[in-house]
């Protein structure tokens, strides 16, 4: 039944938008199997790859008339298999919708199809001193399509916010397959804000075909220290001291002594010996305001017990400086054969004795716990490192990293800050929310996707099959390992 | 149902168990004489003190079939259309109050009831404000919200849809619904603040909001500059542009054109003392002759272009377009005789233009189709927020918004009665 329908509906798409934009040979369905988090794997029914939003809503409306759901994919980088296909249903991929369509730094806009990816618009801009402030790790692949789906954020998201900051209009295909226009170029539009619902709603509300973004003008100066520190608790203070003083970093990441270790082993970063913890501050701004509170910054590091400061002196050693904290996700495989990517937020304040719980909660399962974050608004990446061929490893790290989101939620925090819910934490949805909550958000869902076909299982919680735990990942993400895609 | 019998009606109704919450002898009250939105009169008033109470009074009026409003302090209850219809208005003057003010993650979360300036007050203390400017002087945070508000510095700080970081609302059935949380970065579930903000109180009625806060600035400077505008405001746009290419990191760009005579175009820089007053010296060689720094800001500074009575539109358009769109609206008074005063955000596109009370409703009609046509080419919108009764019954106060068919599904499903405000908001949602 259900095959016959996506034949037809093969058929049918094939005829009107060209044989090599659909793909239904299971090889090559395959290679759609999963997206960055590879521990859930589904091969789609059918592949679809649109030119135009035109195409995208005319496949979408395919979808509608055969009652087949649909899943929008980007790069496939997601950490939450939000682009994780349906078994029955079409993946309509964004590959070929890659058109920079305006870069106005005068109006400080840029128009872009979903494709596009993210650091492609950054560079477009830079002639013209302009840039895109969302900066995810995943940059030089991951699609805007997709930074918008996941309200991506990045390392500099402390100061300049995330994708749902940044994006002022989308042209969107409905899950009933219209072609509409929210917001727009010029900011507040009338009417609901129905972009801000849109970003962030992980392919749920349909597919956007078009997006325009807020560029930026590129600071006049950018400063970077690395400050070390006997342990977590000290760095966490240092960070405290810096926000309680008004200073607004672009950017304050933490590395622990594990996260050293492996970034150590894996690049040489050559973090000072013997650090229980590193600090990154990057300040950025107008000259004369960046070394006023560059100096701040320094004193408060030294006055809450930094053991060793440096000072970028240019872009190579500010790289350099860098270069240690986006190798630790990747680098965690130097020194595990499996780990989880954890991805919670927590009140900053409550950093240290978060962190100090999480250590004790690793210890009583023998399991080690390597911590590298976004300090600056709290936003955790805990690294819970095991091995499947250690008996019963599996399921204790698999438990520990559960028990981090629980953590989180206690804390008053968030079981996600970037990656979003996706598949994978869609059952820890209502740790975070009551049933009330739930359906009230369905609400939204319910106007724009009455049929539920856009992207069901995502987000929402729904039964649950046994064993499936969150976040878990084995080996360096092949993108990383491709030195495609840096770190968090 | 004469009022009295509607009060009792309202204080028995509700579902089972919400008897208590609703015997509150301060709770209900007839209408008074200004209990009326927008010309239309309600029959009661209800001023709950908590999200469950106020999830009581909208179960009581789901089971009466009642219209209901929802009114913070009152100072743009009057924007948009009026409602449809009215029974009650539900305000939350007994809704105030800082519940948690968390500085060291700087962030706050404050009844829907407490106005602006109560907030600001209490966060000072702590070095911190939410960086909201409130130009209409007196909003709550409840009313901010709803007619999403903003002020000069959304140049720098954004506007409410960057600071709202979790809201409460109660739904029109009386269901009590939470999104975001308490931390800034959070990407868990839709985010139904987005969908509240601007909404004018049509898909449920907020009770509390965390926001996020930032610090109040070590300093200020406003460097000032005034602009012969003969020339189409060419010379305008020149000077804005360069502000905005130079790498000062302004957080307010502000337009002020009177009626007539030249422009004052004025920058507020934050910072660091010494940061401050070296950004704003080179500021002032940057606008040149004329401009002057100054620590505080000109009079008409984060205030509308009109008072009460008048019409108040707001105007936008991308950045490139704004100085056409102060030409425009200055030929257009010329046209049609009408002084129009325009003020505005000029380093975002969000202009507001006043005219007077004793403007022909029929040359205001003419101006505003003259000017929905100036912002519509530059990929803007021009919308009346407020209006004396005489214009609002001859034009469309929102004009064409994109997107409506799937805003009218949004309205269905939240409010599929269409009991919440009526009418007052786009496309007679
Ligand atoms: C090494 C690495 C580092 C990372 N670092 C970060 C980081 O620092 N910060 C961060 O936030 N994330 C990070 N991520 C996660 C990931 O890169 C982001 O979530 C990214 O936005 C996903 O983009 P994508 O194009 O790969 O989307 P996909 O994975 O293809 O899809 C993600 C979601 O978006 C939906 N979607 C895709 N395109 C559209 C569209 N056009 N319309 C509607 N929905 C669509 C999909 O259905 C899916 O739900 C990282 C990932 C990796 C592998």
């Amino acid at each position: 039944m259900t095959a016959t329908r996506i034949g037809r509906l093969a058929a049918e798409l094939r005829d009107r938008l060209g044989p090599d934009q659909v793909i239904d040979d299971r090889p090559r369905l395959r290679t759609y199997e999963c997206d960055g988090l590879a521990a859930y794997r589904v091969v789609p029914a059918l592949v679809v790859l649109p030119h135009t939003a035109a195409e995208c809503a005319l496949v979408v409306r395919a979808c509608v008339a055969a009652g087949v759901p649909f899943v929008a994919r980007g790069s496939g980088t997601g950490l939450s298999g939000g682009a994780l296909p349906h078994p029955d249903g079409v993946l309509i991929v964004t590959s070929r919708l890659r058109e920079i369509r305006l870069v106005s730094a005068a109006d400080e806009r840029a128009v872009v199809e979903p494709g596009v990816v993210n650091l492609a618009v950054s560079r477009a801009a830079a002639p013209y001193g302009y840039y895109y402030a969302p900066d995810p790790s995943s940059q030089q692949i991951c699609s805007i399509g997709g930074n918008v789906a996941e309200n991506s954020g990045g390392a500099h998201c402390l100061k300049y916010g995330f994708t749902s900051n940044h994006v002022l209009g989308l042209q969107v295909v409905t899950p009933e397959g219209e072609l509409v226009r929210l917001g727009g170029m010029a900011p507040d539009s009338p009417g609901y804000d129905l972009v801000g619902a849109f970003v962030g709603s992980e392919g749920t509300l349909g597919i956007t075909t078009e997006v325009t973004l807020r560029l930026l003008r590129v600071p006049e100066s950018v400063r970077t220290l690395l400050a070390a520190f006997t342990g977590t608790d000290a760095a966490g203070a240092a960070t405290s001291a810096i926000i309680a003083a008004g200073v607004v970093p672009a950017a304050v990441e933490m590395m622990d002594a594990l996260a050293i270790e492996a970034a150590e082993a894996a690049v040489r970063c050559g973090y000072p010996d013997g650090a229980g913890a590193v600090l990154i501050v990057e300040l950025d701004g107008p000259a004369a305001e960046v070394d006023a509170q560059f100096a701040e910054v320094v004193a408060l590091c030294r006055a809450n017990g930094a053991t060793e400061l440096r000072i970028a002196a240019d872009e190579r050693e500010r790289a350099l400086i860098w270069r240690g904290r986006k190798s630790a996700f990747a680098a965690v495989g130097r020194i595990s054969p499996d780990y989880i990517v954890q991805d919670g937020v927590i009140p900053r304040t409550a950093l240290p004795e978060v962190l100090r719980r999480i250590a004790e909660l690793a210890a009583e399962r023998g399991i080690r716990v390597a911590n590298v974050f976004h300090a600056g608004d709290g936003n955790l990446h805990p690294l819970v490192l095991f091995d499947e061929a250690v008996e019963g490893q599996t399921a204790r790290a698999e438990e520990l990293s559960g028990a981090i989101l629980d953590l989180c939620v206690a804390y008053g925090g968030s079981i996600t800050g970037e990656h979003g819910v996706g598949v994978d934490k869609a059952t820890y949805l209502p740790r975070m929310f009551t049933d009330d909550d739930l359906d009230t958000m369905q609400l939204l869902r319910c106007a724009f996707d009455p049929r539920g076909l856009a992207n069901p299982g995502k987000i929402f919680p729904t039964p649950r099959l046994c064993g499936e735990v969150p976040g878990r990942r084995k080996g360096p993400h092949p993108l990383q390992a491709a030195g495609l895609a840096e770190v968090f | 149902m004469s009022t009295p019998d509607l009060l009792d009606a309202l204080r028995t109704g509700g579902a089972a168990g919400d008897g208590e919450l609703l015997r509150d002898p301060d709770l209900f009250r007839p209408a008074g004489p200004a209990d009326v939105i927008g010309g239309v009169p309600a029959r009661a008033v209800a001023a709950p003190t908590s999200a469950a109470q106020a999830a009581a009074v909208l179960r009581a009026a789901a089971g009466l079939g009642l219209r209901v409003v929802a009114r913070g302090a009152g100072t743009t209850v009057d924007w948009g259309n009026p409602p449809a219809a009215l029974d009650l208005i539900v305000e939350t003057r007994r809704l105030t109050g800082v519940v948690e003010h968390a500085a060291g993650d700087l962030i706050v979360v404050v009844r829907a009831g407490t106005r602006l300036a109560e907030l600001r007050a209490a966060l000072a203390p702590a070095g911190q404000q939410l960086a909201l400017d409130d130009p209409v002087g007196g909003a709550t945070v409840g009313g901010a919200v709803a007619v999403n508000i903003s002020g000069p510095r959304r140049m720098g700080y954004g506007t409410l849809r960057d600071l709202l970081i979790g809201i409460t609302l109660v739904r029109v059935d009386g269901v009590v619904a939470r999104a975001g949380g308490r931390v800034v970065k959070n990407v868990a579930g839709y985010d139904l603040g987005k969908l509240m903000i601007g909404a004018y109180g049509t898909l449920g009625l907020v009770t509390e909001c965390v926001f996020r806060l930032h610090p109040v600035p070590a300093a200020e400077a406003y460097v000032r500059c005034r602009v012969p505008v003969a020339d189409g405001f060419t010379r305008f746009g020149r000077l804005a542009s360069a502000v905005r290419g130079a790498q000062f990191a302004p957080v307010a760009l502000e337009v002020d054109a009177p009626a007539g005579g030249p422009a004052e175009l004025v920058v507020l820089l934050e910072g660091t003392a010494a940061g401050v007053a070296a950004r704003a010296e080179a500021t002032r060689r940057l606008l040149g002759a004329g401009a002057a720094v100054d620590s505080r800001p000109p009079p008409w500074w984060s205030r509308y272009p009109w008072t009460a009575g008048e019409t108040g539109l707001k105007l936008t358009g991308v950045l490139t377009g704004v100085p056409d769109l102060l030409a425009a609206t200055r030929a257009v008074a010329d046209r049609h005789h009408v002084p129009i005063r325009v003020r505005g955000s000029a380093g975002t596109g969000v202009l507001y233009a006043g005219l007077p009370a004793s403007a022909d409703p029929e040359e205001v009609a003419r101006v505003l189709d003259e000017l929905r046509g100036a912002t519509g080419e530059v990929g803007g919108h021009a919308v009346v927020l407020t209006a004396p009764d005489r214009v609002r019954d001859r034009v469309d106060l929102w004009g064409p918004v994109d997107g409506l068919e799937l805003m009218r599904r949004v309205k269905a499903r939240f409010d599929p009665e269409a009991r919440l405000a009526p009418g007052r908001f786009v496309g007679g949602l």
